[in-house]
């Protein structure tokens, strides 16, 4: 009796990374998943977050598809070795800031060194060539397994046919005639494919499960560098990124606003790490000021964020503003017009 | 068997998952573990890993701002 092979899969929850690993467990493989947490991913996140996005599920896709896919899944943290990837891109970035081919020769290199700690036999992705303009183009999908060091560890059963024969299939482990050769960024055949397998409900992948992809996103973690004058970050700048206005009207600060009350929740757990402020007067939201700023600077702060609450056309409102240290004092401005803000400052 | 906490206030799904997952790999089967969160995605995304890694949710308890998860190790 054969022994049986053992592959792990790289699950991003999107239904390619699905479809890939049901591929190969259909051919008697043992496979498992992993899935790696960069602090840019979006899913989670924003869903904790924010109120307007209660209405879609909460659910964190890599865990569905392992559930649906019946296999355990294992999430690492990649969040510190990741900084090297995004800082300093061997193949550039993106259209925004997104380090993506890196970021997959970084994902497979994790994946073939989890392999031999744990005795897996091979490492399988749901790639598609010609799907994604850096990370899976015929030119670039090469370059990831050298890069990498998987070299013909590395399979991606749903365009298999397309690529030369990796090791699994020259082995006789999984069957090249039962793999795929889907190519382009039509969805169709992965579509006809998730119906065979009866998968019904999947996530809507491609693209959209890193914040590095998106254009506002991006633009705060270039001027939270530039800003800083060095290009470093830690965890919670990353996730503040990701909530509130964010304003910068000098280059030694910028004010946060939440825009809503799951933001003003969310910003709450830093408020001894940051001088806040809200409005004491009328209704109104959460600011929180990160930098070094004057006290000239707090009250423009304070008409920022006097400008988003409720005493927005009043002639004056108070703010109160909070050290880190929790002192408190309360200042009298003149809310910002609308016009009165710069177009500049919005990050 | 032993009974031990977690505190993962203010983190954000899925590092409640993964600092689940990680102390997990310390404990022994049937030790009991209490996560507390403040993140509300947890009620979905811990019983999910529970599921597909063999472990067994014994109780949620949802308290104003903190979600709290009690699972047995399989």
């Amino acid at each position: 009796m054969s022994k049986q092979r053992k592959a792990v899969a790289l699950i991003s929850g999107g239904l390619d990374s699905l479809l890939a690993a049901r591929t190969i467990q259909e051919q008697g493989v043992h496979v498992e998943g992993i899935n790696f947490y960069t602090g840019f991913c979006v899913e989670g996140h924003t869903h904790a977050i924010r109120k307007k996005d209660k209405a879609t599920p909460k659910r964190n896709n890599a865990l569905w598809s392992a559930e649906q896919l019946g296999i355990k899944l294992h999430i690492v943290d990649i969040i510190e070795e990741y900084k090297d990837v995004l800082i300093n891109p061997k193949h550039g970035y993106g259209a925004n800031m997104n380090p993506c081919l890196d970021c997959k020769i970084f994902m497979v290199q994790k994946a073939k060194e989890w392999i031999k700690e744990n005795d897996f036999d091979f490492i399988i992705t749901g790639e598609v060539i010609g799907q994604r303009p850096m990370s899976q183009r015929k030119d670039t999908m090469p370059v990831i397994a050298t890069e990498s060091g998987a070299d013909d560890l590395l399979l991606r059963p749903l365009c298999a046919q397309n690529l030369p024969m990796t090791l699994p299939e020259r082995e006789g482990w999984v069957d090249r005639e039962k793999l795929h050769n889907f190519s382009g960024r039509g969805r169709k055949p992965q579509m006809a494919l998730a119906n065979d397998f009866g998968f019904e409900d999947f996530a809507q992948p491609a693209g959209g499960c890193c914040f590095l992809t998106d254009k506002s996103y991006s633009d705060k973690l270039v001027d939270l560098w530039s800003a800083r004058g060095r290009k470093e970050y830690d965890l919670d700048d990353i996730m503040l990124l990701k909530v509130g206005r964010h304003i910068r009207p000098k280059d030694n600060f910028k004010v946060i606003v939440a825009r809503e009350d799951g933001e003003a929740r969310f910003m709450q757990g830093y408020k001894k790490d940051f001088i806040n402020m809200n409005c004491a007067s009328h209704r109104g939201p959460l600011a929180m000021v990160d930098g070094a700023p004057t006290e000239e600077d707090l009250l423009i702060a304070a008409q920022l964020t006097a400008r988003y609450g409720q005493g927005r056309d009043a002639e004056e409102v108070e703010i109160t503003i909070r050290e880190k240290d929790g002192a408190e004092r309360t200042v009298t401005v003149k809310p910002f017009k609308g016009d009165e803000i710069p177009k500049e400052w919005f990050v | 068997m032993s009974k031990e906490t977690l505190n993962a206030k203010r983190l954000l799904c899925p590092l409640p998952v993964i600092r689940t997952q990680d102390k997990v790999k310390k404990m022994q089967i049937g030790d009991v573990l209490e996560v507390v969160c403040t993140d509300p995605g947890v009620m979905q995304d811990i019983p999910a890993w529970c599921r597909i890694n063999g472990h067994k949710v014994l109780e949620t308890i949802t308290d104003e701002m903190e979600y709290t998860i009690i699972l047995e190790v399989g």
